[in-house]
């Protein structure tokens, strides 16, 4: 199952060069840009690791263009994502937020029902990468310990 | 759309590129008008007093861009130059200013993405343990891209004396980005010629990567004069005609003392010029004061100078 999440999700991945421009759109606006990552695709999850601090005094896309291929090389069976920040109302707002990378194969999510009183139901959803540790969800990935 | 505007496209199809016969004309001198590069090379040679050899190779450099912007429209081969560049020269030539007006040039010119310069200095690129000096380096490249990056007094990067030195791991990451990004960045290095030759002949991989070597030579006591009249306007001031005459005489004494900075010297003897000037009204400030009073450096002014006295 494809995660869809923030921007352009519903197109198909970005390439290199329009990851650039958007990139480059967003810093022309004065933004600062930010690139995270993480193996927990659950819509709820907005604890991602930042790949190192938001950047916030390049000019040039090709800068982050850097951070962002780091990134991927680093953890190419991981989500990544960038983010840009705005800070003209005095704290940081994101204004974009976009996957770049994402694992080759995405298990997708199990529907969960609970049954309360009543017989009233609960629904929630839940990864089924993330029934195995993190580091180990994507397939392949089984580094640690095995 | 004029067939000029055509020629400058870059995102050609490959159909036109690949058909150089289909545009056997090349309007050099458009290419030339809409570049910019004409006022930009007219504001250098006003601002900028003498240089000679160094207008001649800026605009040696302007003419090869020009041209393999010309190539490409047509669909010839045309592989970026390398523009990285060294600058040399004794304080005070210029070195500094220059660079920072090459960004602006090469932008106009179509060679680098964006108008800007960073400027830095070993501090910025070198760090103080192990594990700091790539992060920070890095830093600057990002920060740089897309422009031109200046490192000022680049030798001082390189540490023979302390051979676990953290500069030499800065070089061998510029030396990497000053290949591999070649589209992206442009290295401009700076510093006095004879520390600048030891630095190369211990790097011989940073000096194969400079296509550029700039000389900048020191100023005449003409040239000199020249500049100063160009910095007082710049500052608002006029000198009295003997001042001016003070001035060239100040010139030709300040030369033959040590630590003369060229330009530099001048910009500072026109600082404390302007604080005697100050002085004198203040002093006489009983009086009402003219317009002109505040305008104009006088003779005293710069007479008063310890130059004259030594
Ligand atoms: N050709 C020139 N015309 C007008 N002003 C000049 C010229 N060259 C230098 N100046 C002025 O002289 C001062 C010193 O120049 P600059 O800082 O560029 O020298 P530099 O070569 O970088 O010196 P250093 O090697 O000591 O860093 C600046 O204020 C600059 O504006
Ligand atoms: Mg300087």
């Amino acid at each position: 199952m494809r995660l869809t999440q923030g921007q352009f999700s519903f197109l198909p991945d970005l390439t290199d060069e329009e990851i650039t421009k958007q990139v480059q759109y967003a810093l022309d606006q004065g933004w600062a840009v930010a690139v995270e990552f993480t193996d927990d695709p659950h819509p709820r999850n907005s604890y991602w690791t930042m790949w190192g601090n938001p950047m916030f005094d390049l000019r040039d896309a090709k800068g982050v263009m850097m951070e962002i291929d780091a990134c991927r090389t680093a953890h190419p069976e991981q989500y990544v994502k960038v983010l840009a920040f705005d800070s003209s109302y005095g704290f940081e707002t994101v204004r974009m937020s976009y996957l770049i990378n994402r694992p080759a194969v995405e298990p997708g999510f199990e529907l969960l029902r609970s049954e309360g009183p009543g017989r009233r139901i609960g629904y929630t959803v839940r990864s089924y990468a993330t029934g195995r540790p993190s580091g180990e969800r994507y397939g392949g990935e089984a580094r640690h310990g095995a | 759309m004029s067939d000029a505007a055509d020629l400058l496209d870059p995102e050609a199809t490959p159909e036109t590129r690949d058909r150089p016969s289909d545009a056997p004309f090349v309007d050099l001198d458009a290419l030339y008008r809409e570049s910019g590069i004409g006022e930009m090379l007219e504001g250098m040679d006003h601002e900028l007093v003498g240089l000679l050899p160094v207008k001649t190779r800026i605009r040696e450099i302007a003419a090869l861009l020009l041209v393999e912007r010309a190539r490409r429209s047509i669909g010839l081969r045309a592989e970026p130059p390398s523009l990285h560049m060294c600058f040399t020269g004794n304080p005070g030539t210029g070195k500094t200013t220059v660079a920072r007006r090459m960004a602006g040039l090469l932008h106009g010119l179509g060679y680098i993405r964006r108008d800007h310069v960073v400027s830095v200095t070993r501090d910025d690129l070198v760090g103080q343990y192990i594990g700091h000096t790539a992060p920070k380096t890095k830093d600057v490249l990002k920060r740089a891209m897309g422009g031109v990056l200046f490192i000022d007094e680049a030798y001082y990067l390189y540490r023979p004396e302390n051979e676990r030195d953290y500069g030499q791991e800065a070089i061998e990451i510029l030396l990497q980005v000053m290949e591999d990004n070649r589209d992206d960045l442009v290295v401009i290095l700076a510093g006095y010629r004879d520390r600048m030759e030891v630095f190369f002949r211990s790097n011989p991989g940073m000096a194969s990567r400079i296509a550029h070597h700039v000389d900048f030579p020191d100023y005449e006591a003409a040239e000199l004069l020249e500049i100063a009249r160009l910095m007082t306007e710049g500052m608002q001031y006029r000198l009295a005609p003997e001042a001016e005459r003070a001035m060239a005489d100040y010139i030709l004494r300040r030369m033959a003392q040590p630590r003369f900075a060229n330009a530099r010297s001048i910009r500072n003897a026109l600082d404390r010029a302007r604080l005697r000037q100050a002085n004198r009204l203040f002093e006489a400030r009983g009086n009402a004061i003219a317009a002109n009073d505040l305008l104009t450096i006088a003779e005293e002014d710069i007479r008063r100078s310890r130059v004259f006295t030594q």
